[in-house]
This record gives C-alpha cells, structure tokens and sequence, in this order.
C-alpha cells in the first residue's frame, strides 16, 4: 500500500542584496515568523536573475518561485528593478501558458524596512503554493529519483 | 578538485535552540567535496576564527562555508579570516541559518532541516567559487550632513574641525532644530539658545562648513565614498545672498494669517518672516500659500519696502548635485499627532497643551513673552496636571511601544520652573513610572520633589473635559488605589517622540534599513551604534532612537569620527563582484550597454582566437572602476557572454539545484 507523502512545497525566493534581503534579515531579528519551506538565494540585484534560473528551479521540482526586490525606484543599482518587472511580466504569462499557474510565481517589493511585510508576503504565498498543490509542470524526470 | 571546510556556529543558544548545530555539522561532514566540518558556539569570536585557520592550514581547504548569522552582519569578519589564513577572501559563503532559520522557526526539526538545505546551497555556490582580487575606488573628501538640528550642527562641526569639506542640508528655513525650540535644558537648567546659537553661529561661519538651508535631498546615487547626491533648494522667493534680515519686510506684510511653526502654531505670523531673531541663516522667507503677491499678484509690499531688493517672488525650486563621500543622518523626530487620543480633549481645549508647546509658552521669545498664561483667556492658572506617557509605551497601537525618554525629564524641569517662577501655582504630575537614569538625573527629580513640592501621583489618566472655566483630569492614584477628579487650570501633555517623517523617505534613498518604529537601524545595536548597514552612511541624534541632547550631542561626534576615519582614507577597496565578459561569446550587439545604469560597458576591436580561427572583433569591456555588479547586462546578453563574478550563472544555478534536491 503506498502511503501518502504528505505535502512539503520547495520554495525558492530571490531576494536582492540590499532591499529584500534585509527586509529578511529584519523579519528574523524581529522574530517574525514564516513557513520553512522559503529557502533564500542572495543576488546583488533582483535584475541578476535570468529567466533560466526560475526555469530550472521548476525543472528541479520547484512548486513555487518568488523573486523580491526594492520598491520601483528605490533600486540600490536605480534602474535593476524595472527590468525585473517587465522580463518577470513576460516570463511569468509564458509559464502560464505552459501550464505553471501564476500562483505559483510572483514578484513583491520588500524594502529593508520591511520585516513585517517580508513574513506577510512569504506566509500568503506558501499559502498558495499549498492551495495549488504539487508543480507537475516543467519537472524533468532526470532530475527526480 | 576543492576542498571545502564547513563551520557551523551556534551562536550561543541563538542557532543552537532551533537548530540541531551538531547534526548540521554531521551531515555536512558527507557532502562530496567537504574535508572537513564542526560547529563551535561563537564561530566569529577569536577562538571560533581560530578554529578556522588552523582547520584551513591544516585541511588545506580551499574554500569555507560558515553557517551562521546573516552575511549582512559577519561575512567581511569571516572574509578576513580566511585572507589571514591565506586563502582567498572570495573563497567564502556564509549559509544565513539564525535570521532566515532559528530565528523564525520554533520546530527543532524543521529548523535542523532548514538548515541543512542552506548549508548545502551555499556549498554548492562555494565548490564553484573562484578567487577574486578586490580593486580599489577613490574617495570624495567631503561629507554630506541631513538635518540641521543639534546632532547635524554638532557633526558638521567635528568634522569640519578636522579640515574636511562638510554641507549640511536642512529642510527648514534654519538650522537649530527641535533645541532651538527649547526655553531651558535638564538638569543643568542652563538656557538652550545661549548654548544652541553659538554652534548655530560657529557653523554659519565655519569655512569648512555649507548651509543649505530650506532644502531637500532629492536623489541620492553612488556609493561610499562617492555618493551624487541631488540636492533640492526650495524657492524662497528671497535671494539668500542679498537679504540682510533687517526684517523690514515683516513689519510691512499685511497677511498675518499664516500660522507660526516655530511656536508650533500657538500664534501667527507674517506671510514673509525669517524663524526666530536668532535664525541661521537671518533671512526672510516667504510662504507661497499666505502670500497675496504670488497668489493673486496684488501687494507687492515687501518689495517695496526691500532697501536690499533681495525679494523675487518668480524665485522657482533650483537644483544642486554634488559629490559626497559619506553622509550623516541626523533627521531628528516629532512629537507625535493626538488625533488618536482624544480622551485629552487636546483638539478642543486650547488649555490642553503638549509639553513643546509649554516650552514656547515658557520662552521669553515665545508667544506670550515667556509669560506663563492659559491660551483660552490670558488668564494666570493656578493649577497645572502634567500627564506622562502620552503615546509613549503604548502598546494599544494608538500610540508607540517605546519609552519616549526625554519626558520624565523635561516634565521635571517643567514643574520645576514653574514652581520657581510662580510659587503660588500647584504642580501635579501623573506618572507610569518615573525613569531617570543618566547623570544627576535622579537628583534632579528628586528636588522637584522635596524642594519644589511637586505633587508625583502614580497612576494614569482616563479622561480630560473641560468646565466651566476649568479642567477636569479623570485619573487614578495607584499606591492609594483611588480614583481622583482633579479640578485643574492647564493640561501638559508628555506626548510621544517620533522619527521625522522625511527618514523614512531618505533611508529608502539612502538603502539604509529602519525598523518598526521608523526608527534608523544600527549596523550592529552595541558593537556599531552610529553606522547604518550601508557603508558609508553614519546615524546621529534621535533618527537612530530617542535621545536627550548630551546622547545627542556625543552620537554626533562619534558619527563624525566614523566619518572622517573614512574620509582620512585615499583609496577604497571596491567590490570584485564586477561583470565580466566571455570575449569567444560576445558578438557585440550593444544590448549590455543600453542597460548599464553606469556606464560601465565600452566595446574594442580585438583579436579573438576562436577555435584556430584568428579575426578581429567587436566585443564588450566592462570598466571595473565603474561597474558596481548589479548584474543587469548578465540577463540581458543573447548569448550568454556575459557573466558576473562572485554570482555566476552556475553558481546560482547550483545554489537552486541544492534547494530544490
């Protein structure tokens, strides 16, 4: 008989260096809580991520992305987060379109200020992630043992 | 092949309570490329780097992986750990396992587990690190000071001292802040513009230093050491470097409506009005929204009356942009807005006044010429309540969860002042607790009590009214554990400090982090008080917490010594984490370059050798000097030829495939 797993989602979040990652930082020291199934890749920038690393991490059995950046306009590097926004846009409706629901990928701006914001955004989306289940799209069997 | 050492701290019970450090250690200890692995309490203490640098001597390791606090906080500690042990400092990476995993997480298991995948992504990033050799950028020798009040003048002025360029930005018509404000200081009761205006003065006049009062900082770019910083200056409608302040024009000014912000609104001013006869600079301002020459281009007066002609009421808001090396925050607080605490009747009754607003009242300069009377009629009171903790320690959310701290103090002195000066008017004070810790404080309380008869009653206030034509305190008395209504002339309200509103603004353009309370964070809360986390940005004055004018004063220059041991310095070293590009991959269509909000991507002619195939080509160079890694062009390449050091493609590749084993 085979005994159902129970549902632990894998969750990657990017978060930039100098806006979300501290806004991480201040959820921790302020002791605000958030699912462990968020683990969090550093960039300098949230413009550092390529499209590819979203669809590899789906590929490797990923159930959601989220990528955090500084609020429009508060870009440590000016201009990162705009590309952000826009490649994040197209990438995000062509994952759609292959069948990796919206849900399961989002873009939110978290300042370092931000730590209760950080958690509140983090909680919502494994939220989410749990509602919408396992990720059976994208994931290459290789990759699974 | 690498060689891969993996420390594990506990941080003392910090890590070590959510997280199974040992058993981190352990499993580490299997990982394909790691030699070796342990966990120690205190791994960023002396002993803990010690067992760093013996176990990458010993080991011969060729990278590390410290599994500790935040990066933010103690990478560049382990980084030099590693330098000292000869290895490269970009043979580091820090898995965040207490801010991103014990500090949230309260499951031991979970968190264990947690932090087994961290540990594992950040060896996966470390196994494709490679070493890096930092450059090195220049250093703008000159310091940019936000806020004009006692903690910026008192930094401009060290570090001017010291022979550096400073410019103090200030958003009001003059410089002196919240002191300048202030009739006497605790506990010393010496006069706070006899003390004030003298640095107010040294400060105009000091070569070292510029003024750039009634200005704003409008865009801040750059770095440490070379932050461009967009300065807006506000129309004035009058030529600072004309006016001679004779105030001419403010006798002749019929608009008289407009309300005076010096004296927090207790009365009214002229349309064109320099602050306060002490004023640095003592020049004329005029408000556009009282004004009936700019409004409806009648009048004309001040123009008139102008011997200096330094009226220009066509005057618009300029721009400045200049180089800074560092910048101080010094943007100071507000007592908060009542409109939460209506319980006070502070919007109805002009008897309900805020301890700010007594200090005017009591200010021979004041409204009422130092003159202690109700606001209601003019009459002398005979009966004051002073109510503590007005939004301070409040954790209804009406009010803020900190201590104020100055109030316990200055309510002292206000009762005390009072009492000297009118004998004959009975004090009274309700108090949560009376907190007076700092030199002669206590003893200065305790004369308010014993020599001027103040009477302290511990307990709080529920409800202010008016009648007829007095004030009615609805309070308890604690210790005797019985309700009071007190019959009373004037209110003093102890109201709560906040951070100015424009830190919050400035620290998101500064990408320096402030918490809850809006309050600036510290770099680290003991060990880095007036440091932001964002090098090069230093905290000083209330911006960072409340503080009383000598904790002010001392944060001001120990903010300024930060300061000027960075200006001192002729060359940073910069962040290696710089783009480069892969010159067999590069085909040269320029789309990296339109990207680069630096500047930093040229392109040259060169000769590739390409698979035996010798031709000259056009590819991409990137300026190390000038590209700060943000890593835009690595995205944007088509093919793929660019890539950026320290967070490579296949470094955060590997870091996604380790999370998502």
């Amino acid at each position: 008989m085979q005994v159902e797993k129970q549902f632990k989602p894998k969750i990657v979040a990017f978060c930039c260096n100098w806006c979300s990652y501290a806004g991480a930082d201040l959820a921790g020291s302020s002791r605000l809580s958030y699912p462990a199934d968020v683990k969090i890749i550093r960039v300098p920038c949230s413009c550092r991520v390529n499209p590819l690393f979203i669809l590899r991490a789906f590929e490797r059995g990923a159930d959601g992305v989220i990528l955090c950046g500084c609020h429009p306009g508060d870009c440590h590097y000016s201009t990162g987060n705009y590309y952000t926004r826009r490649r994040m846009t197209m990438l995000f409706s062509m994952l759609d379109y292959l069948g990796v629901e919206k849900g399961r990928t989002r873009v939110e701006w978290v300042s370092a200020a931000e730590g209760v914001k950080f958690s509140t955004v983090m909680n919502n989306f494994v939220a989410k992630i749990y509602e919408l289940g396992e990720n059976v799209k994208l994931g290459d069997l290789r990759c699974k043992k | 092949m690498q060689r891969i050492g993996v420390f594990v701290c506990w941080c003392g019970s910090n890590i070590a309570a959510t997280v199974d450090v040992e058993r981190v250690a352990q499993v580490m200890k299997n990982e394909p490329g790691v030699v070796f692995s342990t966990d120690y309490q205190y791994m960023c203490s002396e002993a803990g780097q010690a067992i760093i640098r013996n176990a990458i001597a010993e080991h011969k390791l060729t990278g590390i992986v410290v599994c500790s606090c935040s990066p933010r906080m103690h990478e560049a500690t382990f980084r030099k750990t590693a330098q000292r042990a000869g290895l490269n400092p970009y043979m580091v990476e820090i898995a965040n396992i207490r801010e991103q995993c014990s500090w949230i997480h309260k499951d031991k298991e979970e968190g264990t587990e947690k932090a087994i995948v961290l540990a594992r992504a950040a060896l996966a990033k470390v196994m494709l690190n490679a070493p890096l050799i930092a450059g090195q950028s220049s250093v703008t020798k000159r310091a940019l000071v936000i806020g004009g009040g006692i903690a910026g003048i008192q930094s401009a002025l060290d570090i001017a001292d010291a022979g550096y360029e400073v410019d103090i930005v200030e958003k009001e018509p003059t410089i002196g802040g919240k002191m300048s404000k202030l009739d006497k200081t605790f506990p010393t009761l010496d006069c706070s513009a006899c003390i004030l205006t003298p640095k107010m003065v040294d400060a105009a006049q000091n070569e070292k230093i510029t003024l750039y009062t009634y200005s704003e900082v409008e865009e801040v770019k750059g770095f440490v050491g070379n932050f461009n910083v967009k300065i807006r200056r506000k129309a004035r409608y009058v030529k600072e470097d004309v006016c001679t302040g004779c105030g001419a024009c403010m006798q002749k000014c019929p608009s008289k409506k407009g309300l005076n912000e010096f004296n927090l609104g207790l009365n009214k001013r002229t349309a064109i009005y320099i602050p306060f006869a002490q004023a640095i600079p003592n020049v004329a301002v005029i408000d556009a929204t009282q004004c009936i020459k700019i409004k409806n281009n009648k009048c004309g007066l001040c123009d008139t009356v102008c011997a200096a002609k330094a009226i220009d009421y066509n005057q618009q808001d300029e721009f400045i942009e200049r180089e800074y090396g560092a910048i101080v925050m010094a943007t100071g607080f507000n007592p908060i807005k009542l409109d939460k605490f209506n319980e006070y009747s502070y919007a109805e009754c002009p008897d309900v006044i805020t301890s700010l607003e007594l200090e005017r009242i009591m200010n021979a300069a004041g409204p009422t010429g130092g003159k202690l009377v109700k606001m209601s009629n003019g009459e002398h009171p005979h009966d004051i309540t002073f109510i503590q903790c007005v939004g301070s320690r409040d954790i209804s959310g009406r009010g803020k969860c900190y201590c104020s701290k100055i109030c316990c103090m200055y309510t002292a002195k206000h009762a005390m002042l009072i009492r000297d000066k009118y004998p004959d008017v009975n004090v009274h004070v309700f108090y949560i607790d009376v907190r007076t810790p700092g030199k002669n404080f206590d003893e200065f309380y305790r004369r308010a009590v014993e020599e001027y008869s103040v009477d302290y009653i511990k307990g709080q206030v529920g409800k202010v009214y008016p009648e007829g034509d007095h004030l009615v305190v609805q309070g308890v008395d604690m210790l005797a554990n019985e309700q009071i209504i007190h019959k009373t002339d004037m209110v003093v309200l102890a109201t709560a400090i906040e951070p100015d509103p424009t830190a919050r603004k400035i620290a998101s353009m500064l990408t320096a982090s402030i918490d809850t309370n809006d309050f600036i964070t510290e770099a680290h809360p003991k060990l880095r008080p007036v440091e932001s986390p964002t090098a090069g940005i230093f905290l000083s004055g209330v911006c960072q917490g409340p503080k009383d004018i000598p904790e002010t004063v001392a944060q001001a220059g120990a903010a300024a010594v930060k300061v000027l041991g960075l200006l001192s310095k002729d060359k940073l070293v910069t962040n290696p984490c710089v783009s480069q590009s892969n010159e067999l991959l590069c085909n040269g269509c320029s789309m990296c370059q339109n990207v680069c909000p630096y500047g930093a991507i040229g392109y040259e002619d060169k000769l590739i050798n390409d698979h035996g195939i010798r031709e000259t080509r056009r590819v991409a160079v990137v300026n190390e000097a000038l590209c700060q890694g943000c890593g835009a062009c690595t995205v944007t390449c088509p093919s793929g030829a660019m890539d950026l050091k320290g967070f490579t493609n296949k470094q955060i590749m590997a870091e996604v495939d380790a999370i998502c084993k």
